[in-house]
């Protein structure tokens, strides 16, 4: 794998200079790839990992689960297209099993999403049925834990 | 006299006087002071721990809960579970290329300090010397006294990385040497020995018919190349014991699971000793050690990795602030010279600690040979290693 790649996904925030320091590269060598990978799409954006569960007011999530109709020619892409375009959704997956589609949406309110899957999501042509799971509490994003937990401790000096 | 009046004319009891002498003239370790002060500081970061910063990976600790779930409480052979003898027999021949019958030549060990202990109690006389390369482990002199032995250091040098050099070994023969201990990749200078550098000492090995005690448990953390052991050597494998564990490779410290794979004479004589004081390695560990041996590759490759960016980080950072070092091929540890900085290992350790709040082994722990250089332990997070380079490089800076 691409060591640059590893190191950004676990730290959007880290620079040319300490990943070149880490993989023993120079410092020029890294920010020019880096570049070209922003360049190709590779690298689509930087983001922040938050948890909105710690603020007084937080978002509501939840997971659609659809069912679509397969269209000639698009197949599913033009029905994921429409529906990834609403800026209340945050990703769109084609998945195997009962469904075809997995949709993340955001709102501000259990109330919000429900108007949003009843007024713009189920009427879509293609969409023959919705399932909507609320999200409760979140465990784990992107690999990391969302819970606080202590932290095992070692012994402060060991041979 | 009633007997109540009797006893309280008794002087009071001391433990002392019924101390054995060995244990009683042998010294405490040096890291002893350095764990108090840092123990005792608020907001140190240490750089100071010998064991890996990683928890051990989830699998391996779930295998265990359900094994204590089901109900497997009981001792083991002592030798060790079958299963777990035949995986690391099987992992020995894909690694080192080398055939060792998991029924007589390997014993599961309470990790490899205890079989670093079998090993020199197996095959030491009173009076037998071992020769011990130094700066090491802090164990292996106390472990060769307490076998009735006399350990024989022999410093290793910076100008040559720490490697050991025949003509080293050969100076420190008598004709009471036995046993020569090997331990590379090497605590606390991160050194390792190639198989070339291994080839040069085979002679004096044969001419002084000396047997080898290869502690290997940092085999896994080789970053230049693939590991070489004694053992690998032509018609070496006979005369070598191969000390190995879990601790280092798969973050287990804490289940103490060692091994010791050899001729099954000597390996015989060590679970003799084994049986009589240990019975066997704790059986809710040995079922996780199962686990980590068979499927524990991938965290295991991953963990090196990140040991090795964080090494390339951390040593050219070194060699950056001016605190000159060799570049470390194996272990987590670095060991920068504070030579040019007119103070001895425990005074810059010592000062830095109390300045910086960065804690450092100094290297004259682990022998003479290591006065003048600091062990290093990079196995702690990249944040902590860029602070703690930072805030060393303010203490030279009022040095």
């Amino acid at each position: 794998m691409n060591e640059i790649l590893e190191i950004l996904s676990e730290n959007a925030k880290a620079t040319p200079a300490e990943i070149a320091a880490l993989i023993g590269r120079p410092e020029a060598a890294v920010a020019s790839e880096i570049q070209e990978l922003e360049e190709s799409g590779v690298i689509r954006k930087y983001i922040t990992l938050i948890n909105w569960e710690k603020l007084d007011k937080s978002y509501v999530f939840a997971v659609l689960e659809l069912k679509v109709a397969l269209q000639r020619k698009t197949g599913y892409d033009a029905v994921a297209e429409r529906i990834a375009n609403f800026s209340e959704v945050e990703s769109v997956r084609l998945i195997s099993g009962d469904h075809d589609l997995s949709v993340t949406v955001r709102g501000e309110s259990m109330k919000d999403i429900a108007y949003f899957v009843a007024e713009k999501i189920a009427p879509l042509e293609g969409v023959q049925s919705t399932c909507t799971h609320f999200i409760l509490k979140s465990y784990k994003e992107h690999g990391v834990f969302l819970t606080d937990k202590p932290k095992p401790q070692r012994l402060v000096i060991t041979p | 006299m009633k007997q109540k009046q009797r006893l309280k004319n008794v002087p009071p009891w001391r433990a002392e006087g019924h101390l054995n002498r060995v244990v009683k003239a042998m010294p405490p370790s040096g890291i002893r002071k350095f764990f108090d002060l840092v123990s005792e500081m608020e907001g140190a970061i240490s750089l100071g721990v010998g064991e890996p910063d990683f928890v051990t990976p989830w699998h391996v600790r779930e295998a265990c809960i359900y094994s204590l779930e089901s109900g497997n409480t009981h001792y083991t052979s002592n030798k060790g579970m079958p299963e777990l003898r035949e995986a690391i027999c099987d992992s020995v021949r894909s690694d080192l290329g080398l055939d060792y019958n998991p029924s007589e030549q390997i014993l599961i060990t309470t990790g490899v300090s205890e079989a670093v202990d079998l090993a020199f109690r197996a095959t030491l006389n009173p009076g037998d010397e071992a020769i011990v390369p130094e700066p090491c482990y802090v164990a292996y002199a106390p472990d060769v006294v307490l076998a009735g032995g006399v350990a024989r250091a022999v410093p290793t040098r910076l100008e040559v990385e720490f490697r050991l050099r025949p003509e080293d070994v050969s100076a420190a023969v008598t004709n009471k040497s036995r046993v020569l201990l090997l331990s590379y990749p090497n605590n606390p200078t991160g050194a390792i020995m190639t198989r070339s550098d291994l080839e040069e000492l085979a002679d004096v090995v044969v001419e002084n018919d000396l047997l080898v005690v290869s502690d290997e448990v940092y085999a896994k953390l080789t970053y230049s190349g693939s590991h070489a052991s004694f053992a690998q050597l032509e018609g070496m494998q006979e005369r070598t014991v191969i000390l190995n564990g879990l601790s280092k490779s798969h973050a287990m410290t804490g289940w103490r699971i060692g091994y010791a794979l050899g001729d099954p004479d000597l390996v015989g004589a060590m679970t003799k000793i084994h049986q009589y004081t240990m019975l066997c390695a704790p059986t809710m560990a040995q079922v996780a050690a199962i686990e980590a041996m068979q499927k524990g590759d991938e965290e295991m490759v991953h963990m090196r990795h990140e040991y090795n960016l964080r090494r390339r980080m951390f040593v050219s950072g070194l060699n950056r602030i001016g605190l000159d070092c060799f570049e470390p091929k194996g272990a987590f540890y670095a060991f920068p010279s504070v030579r040019s900085w007119g103070l001895s290992s425990e005074e810059f350790a010592e000062r830095l600690l109390k300045e910086q709040k960065v804690a450092v082994v100094p290297g004259n722990v682990f022998g003479q040979s290591g006065e003048g250089f600091l062990r290093c332990s990079y196995a702690t997070s990249r944040e902590e290693l860029i602070e703690a380079l930072d805030r060393m490089e303010i203490f030279l800076s009022g040095l």
